[in-house]
Formats: C-alpha cells, sequence, structure tokens
C-alpha cells in the first residue's frame, strides 16, 4: 500500500512538473515557501504577493469589488458577536478561554498549527481551545460544529487580525510532520485523481469551469470564511469540502493527516497577515 | 426577538453618508428547510423609515428579494455632524425594530 | 376564555372594524397594512411591478448610473448601488427582472436625501437590475445586466 502511495506521489509530482525537491527527507519549509512564492509571482508579475491573501479575487476586479463592498458593513457580524459573547462567558468554575491561551487569546493565530513536543503532535488554534474547555471541566466542541466551534473561532480569530502568519517547523518531528502534510497537499486521491496541488499550485489563477482558481499561497490566512455572506465554513471544514470534491472519502478533522496537512499548508502563508471571518462567494 | 441594527453615520463635506445593516433571515416563503422538507413562510422586512435631526429622509418599501441582513446606504445634504439619525423597520409578522445614532 | 374573542369583546366597544377583525385574527396585520404596496411587490412580471408602482412608460436615462457586478459571487447577495443624477428625484426603485416577484425595494427620498441608494439584492438567475427613478412628476429608468451562476469550488 505505502509502494503504491509513493508511487502515486511521484507519478503527481511529475505530474505537476514543478521541480520543489518534496521527496527529500531533510526540506526546508521556508525554502518550500520561497519557491512556490517565485513560481506565482513570475507566473502572474502583475500581482502582488500581499494580495494573494484574497485568493482568487486578486485575480478579478469584479469579484474583488463586491467582496470590498460587503467587507464594509458585513452581513455576517452578528454572528461573530455570538461569538464574542461565547468567547467573553466564562466556564462554570469562572475561569475563560482568556485565562488558558497565551497572551489571552490575542496575536496568537498565526503561532498556530504548532507542533507540540511534549505531546508529539501538531496542535491547531481550535485544538488548543478545545484543550482549554476540557482542562476546566467542560466538553471539547466537535471541530465540525459550525454553530459552535466554528462561531467561537469566527470572533476569536479575529483577536489575531494582522498577525503575521508565523508556522515554526523547527524540530526533527516537526519536520516530519510538515513532510506529511507536504506529501497529503501533492498527493492524488478521490476518483477525480486530484491532489490540493493539482488545482492550488498548478492552476491557481486559472478557471476551473466558471471558478477561479485560488493559490496556495494566502489559502490560510483568511479562516474562517461567510460563504455568501452567510455560511460559516472553517478551514478543516473547507478540507473536508475539497475531499469530497474530488470523490474520496475525507480524514476526520482534527485527526493527525487534516493537521498535519494544515501544518504544512499554512506555513505556505507565512509572511502574510491574518484576516478572519470574511466574505467569499 | 430582532437583533439590534447598526448605523453608522459620517460627514463627507456636507453631505452625511448613512450605511444601516439589518438583522433579518428576509425569508421570501420559497425555501424548503432542509429538515423538514416544508416551505419556510415568507418572513421580511417591509417597510423601513429613517430620520435625520428629526426630518424624515427615507421612506422604504423591502420586498423579500433583499438579501438575509439587509443593508441600506443612503445619503442626505444639510446635517451636521451630531445630528441624530434614527431607523426603524417593520416586517410583514408585525415586529418592529429601531436604533438610532449620532452623526460623527 | 379564548384570548382572541376577549380582544373581539373589547373591540367592538368603539374600535374599528378593521382592529377588531385584526385582534380576531381574520385579518392578517399585513393585510390591514396600508402603506406596503402589496399590488407591486407581489406583481410576478415587470409590467405589473411598474404598473404597481404607478410607473408607465419610463424614459431611459443615461442619468441614472447602476453600480452592480458583471457577474455576481453569490446571487443571494449581490451589492446594488443606484445613484440618480436627475434634478428633483423622489424615489429610486430597484427590480431584478427574472426574479419570481421582479420588485426587490422601493425608495422615497425626502428632507435633502440625495438620488443614491446601496443596498444588497437577491438574484435567482442571471437578469438585468433595473432601476426606476420618479423625479418632478416623470419617471425614468436604466438597466444593468448582472450574470448569476450556478456553482462554485466552495465547500
Amino acid at each position: 500500500m505505502k509502494k503504491q502511495m509513493i508511487g502515486k506521489l511521484l507519478m503527481g509530482m511529475a505530474g505537476l512538473g514543478i521541480a520543489l525537491g518534496a521527496v527529500t527527507a531533510h526540506a526546508s519549509p521556508e525554502g518550500d515557501r520561497q519557491e512556490l512564492a517565485k513560481y506565482y509571482t513570475s507566473k502572474y508579475p502583475n500581482i502582488k504577493l500581499e494580495d494573494y491573501v484574497y485568493g482568487a479575487l486578486a485575480f478579478d476586479a469584479d469579484s474583488k469589488s463586491q467582496y470590498d463592498a460587503i467587507m464594509e458593513f458585513p452581513p455576517f457580524e452578528s454572528e461573530v458577536e455570538k461569538g464574542r459573547k461565547m468567547w467573553e462567558t466564562p466556564f462554570k468554575n469562572g475561569k475563560t478561554y482568556a485565562s488558558c491561551l497565551p497572551n489571552g487569546g490575542n496575536q496568537i493565530a498565526g503561532n498556530y498549527p504548532m507542533f507540540d513536543e511534549a505531546k508529539g503532535k501538531v496542535v491547531t488554534l481550535q485544538d488548543a481551545i478545545n484543550d482549554c474547555r476540557t482542562a476546566n471541566g467542560e466538553e471539547a466542541y466537535k471541530l465540525n460544529d459550525m454553530k459552535t466551534m466554528g462561531v467561537l473561532t469566527s470572533y476569536m480569530r479575529t483577536l489575531s487580525n494582522g498577525m503575521i502568519m508565523n508556522i515554526k517547523v523547527e524540530t526533527p518531528k516537526a519536520v516530519a510532520a510538515y513532510e506529511a502534510g507536504k506529501k497529503t497537499f501533492y498527493s492524488r486521491s478521490g476518483q477525480l485523481n486530484f491532489a490540493c496541488a493539482s488545482c492550488h499550485v498548478q492552476n491557481g489563477g486559472n478557471r476551473l469551469r466558471s471558478e477561479l482558481i485560488s493559490p496556495a499561497i494566502g489559502h490560510a490566512v483568511h479562516w474562517p470564511v461567510f460563504r455568501g455572506g452567510d455560511s460559516l465554513v472553517t478551514l478543516q471544514q473547507r478540507y473536508d469540502g475539497c475531499f469530497k470534491q474530488v470523490r474520496a472519502v475525507p480524514p476526520p478533522q482534527g485527526g493527525t493527516v487534516m493537521n498535519n496537512l494544515e501544518y504544512f499548508h499554512s506555513s505556505l502563508s507565512n509572511g502574510l497577515p491574518l484576516k478572519a471571518s470574511v466574505f467569499r462567494k | 426577538m430582532a437583533e439590534p441594527m447598526r448605523i453608522r453615520a459620517t460627514m463627507t463635506g456636507d453631505v452625511a453618508d448613512v450605511k444601516v445593516l439589518m438583522n433579518h433571515p428576509m425569508e421570501t416563503g420559497q425555501r424548503k428547510d432542509a429538515k423538514t422538507g416544508q416551505l419556510v413562510p415568507a418572513h421580511f422586512i417591509q417597510e423601513v423609515t429613517a430620520t435625520v435631526g428629526g426630518t424624515t429622509v427615507l421612506s422604504a418599501n423591502l420586498g423579500s428579494g433583499v438579501s438575509k441582513n439587509p443593508y441600506l446606504g443612503f445619503k442626505v445634504k444639510g446635517p451636521k455632524a451630531g445630528d441624530k439619525v434614527v431607523v426603524n423597520w417593520t416586517d410583514n409578522k408585525g415586529d418592529k425594530n429601531t436604533a438610532e445614532t449620532t452623526i460623527a | 376564555m379564548n384570548a382572541l374573542r376577549r380582544n373581539v369583546l373589547k373591540g367592538a366597544a368603539g374600535a374599528s372594524t378593521v382592529a377588531i377583525a385584526v385582534a380576531a385574527g381574520l385579518l392578517k396585520p399585513t393585510q390591514a397594512m396600508a402603506a406596503w404596496n402589496a399590488a407591486a411587490f407581489d406583481a410576478k412580471n415587470v409590467g405589473g411591478a411598474m404598473k404597481g408602482l404607478g410607473v408607465s412608460a419610463p424614459v431611459d436615462s443615461k442619468d441614472i448610473i447602476i453600480k452592480a457586478p458583471d457577474i455576481a459571487e453569490n446571487g443571494a447577495v449581490v451589492p446594488v448601488e443606484v445613484t440618480s443624477n436627475i434634478a428633483g428625484t423622489t424615489s429610486i426603485a430597484i427590480l431584478a427582472e427574472k426574479n419570481g416577484t421582479p420588485l426587490v425595494a422601493d425608495f422615497t427620498l425626502s428632507g435633502g436625501a440625495l438620488g443614491f441608494v446601496s443596498t444588497r439584492i437577491k438574484m435567482g438567475q442571471t437578469s438585468l437590475v433595473r432601476a426606476v427613478v420618479k423625479a418632478g412628476g416623470k419617471s425614468y429608468t436604466a438597466a444593468k445586466e448582472v450574470k448569476v451562476t450556478i456553482g462554485g469550488c466552495g465547500g
């Protein structure tokens, strides 16, 4: 099975035609990011790297102008307000989320996911929030429940608005997790046999039927999103959707595969500013 | 039941720029409830009025074709910073909501 | 005692028949309100909506500027701005011609309000977004096509 996967991976890599040296064990995450950034900025010289945070909108003025119009006074403000109430309400024991999280939860989202050496695995911001809940006698939220974890993070992540994405991959175990995430990103899967990279590396800026594809750089900074100004989607919920769209069985949210994927995927957006709770189509 | 609406009012030169975000489902009556399969009854804001410094400036009829959580923007010449803006709405069930702010 | 019946009995003492009928649940509050222009809003075509608005043969005008996208990101929330540079504009109505009920909103302006409205509308399909402006007792119109696509990658 493993041989098949590696074989598939190599075929997938060849098909992508991008020399990233991805299969080496001692990759440099910053090197990967820079190569991808260079690939895009040379392919699209008129688009500034900082505009990649707008994803597909950076490639289409008509779309971007609708985003601007809606973001001026977003219809989902009241949902984010609900998130604020959730964030500020103490647990039954009187403690608050701010008491668990570094810096009271302010300007921290850009550090997540991070590799927790003690736990030996990647920890996302949502995991940290759930750890806080269980440490204080509350039940963990289901990661795919937009009404709880979704709404809470729709506010909580805004406390990190403007923070520069700063994913650190520094220890051997962290590198292994990063590499595992990269492998997932570049592996074809599902009935449609697409890798994340098939669309978001090879075809960022191109159209898939009527849809403009967003490049992987700039992806991870702008979550959760409110689709149509109304329907809340978190990043791993979006990964879930992507797996389903290529007709693969999605791995469980918060599990090793999803978390390693988010770890790798987020590091591609290092250097870009975060902005939570934004409009998307 | 209705969540508070938000109003932003600023002066640009001698024109007051007013932006209102209302909270309302704006159901058309054509949508089927995903769980029950039944049509969700029409429920939408029908009338909106706005006054600035006590003078009516806007009297609007809305239909269910206005997006959920309606946004309205309008401009008024003549008011000054500090003048009060009051917005009222009524929906097809007779529910009402009001909010006010002063022009910044 | 049934609350409605109590209301009706109370109303009978001196209230209007409309009030009694509303209290008795015979007339829904929406039907009793004269202000909302049901004839215009319930019309299933542009002609009917215009008739409901009291508009016939509005003149095409380049002084009405519609700012709306060429292709809507999401048909549920299409930002539309109408600016009327016609002197003495008293009302601006917005229609989405192919919506089941085309009339979306009708804004009456007074007390120094400029000929400008901005809102977000629902569009069921590609159609002309039409603005109808009343000014100086006459009516004017302009329209812009907004494309609406089905789909989107977003999961």
